[in-house]
């Protein structure tokens, strides 16, 4: 009784999922992308910058970089616990 | 961790040299050209790895002063990118002060680009620094749990 309930909820679960992937955006079409747009066109004129992705990393989304630099941050504190040398005898 | 024979070591030590001249160039033509701080760095962390596989670990941590990797590269890098990230803070946090659009000469003796420059120095010296920590602490924690402590490390030359 019980297996069979299981058995039921899990085929009627999965339809569900399977029938939501209707409305999955389509794969390698991304549609409209103002923010993209914004970047490619703008970056150049903005802040002369040639190289966009730099222009991206370190201006428009400065905050990211700040949190990859805690992280960088964070990984070397705990590597440094973790490895440091023991008590001297 | 032992060190290598005379033909690597000859080889690392100009090997060496090229990837931190490599990694700078990198790291200051982040703005107008592939590449940038975190790149840049990585490629001139790899200065320490060349040093550690020729010479081994023990004449290698004789040589380096972790306090310089330590204060000098990593809390330098780190303070100046947030420094320079909070100075724009009249407009807005991150915002490019500096910056000048296509075609004005910048006022400064800065690039067009501005702070993106200065950031792309600072983020480089701070992934050095941390990255090469990294491996040198790593480095050192293989020999403190190796069984038998390695004395005498001798080369395969002699």
């Amino acid at each position: 009784m019980k297996k069979t309930l299981f058995v039921a909820a899990a085929i009627i679960i999965g339809g569900l999922l399977i029938g939501a992937l209707d409305m999955v955006h389509p794969f390698g079409n991304p549609g409209a992308a103002p923010m993209d747009n914004y970047y490619l066109e703008n970056s150049l004129k903005e802040l002369s910058t040639e190289n966009i992705v730099t222009s991206i990393v370190f201006d428009y989304r400065g905050f990211d970089t700040l949190g990859e630099a805690a992280v960088l941050f964070t990984a070397l504190c705990s590597i440094t616990v973790l490895f440091r040398e023991g008590r001297k005898k | 961790m032992n060190p290598l024979s005379l033909i690597v070591r000859v080889g690392c030590d100009i090997f060496a040299w090229f990837m931190l001249v490599f990694g700078t160039n990198v790291i200051i033509h982040g703005y107008m050209s592939p590449g940038g701080g975190f790149q840049g760095g990585a490629i001139a962390a790899t200065f320490i790895v060349f040093l550690l596989v020729a010479y081994g670990s023990r004449r290698v941590h004789s040589w380096v002063n972790e306090g310089i990797y330590d204060v000098l590269f990593d809390e330098l890098g780190l303070l100046s990118f947030i420094i320079l990230a909070f100075l724009g803070l009249p407009t807005s946090f991150f915002f490019n002060y500096l910056a000048t659009p296509l075609g004005v000469a910048s006022p400064w003796f800065t690039p067009g680009a501005g702070t993106i420059f200065f950031m792309s120095i600072a983020v480089g010296i701070e992934v050095t620094g941390a990255l090469s920590l990294v491996i040198l602490n790593m480095h050192r924690g293989i020999r403190l749990f190796s069984e038998s402590p390695m004395e005498e490390e001798l080369g395969h030359d002699r």
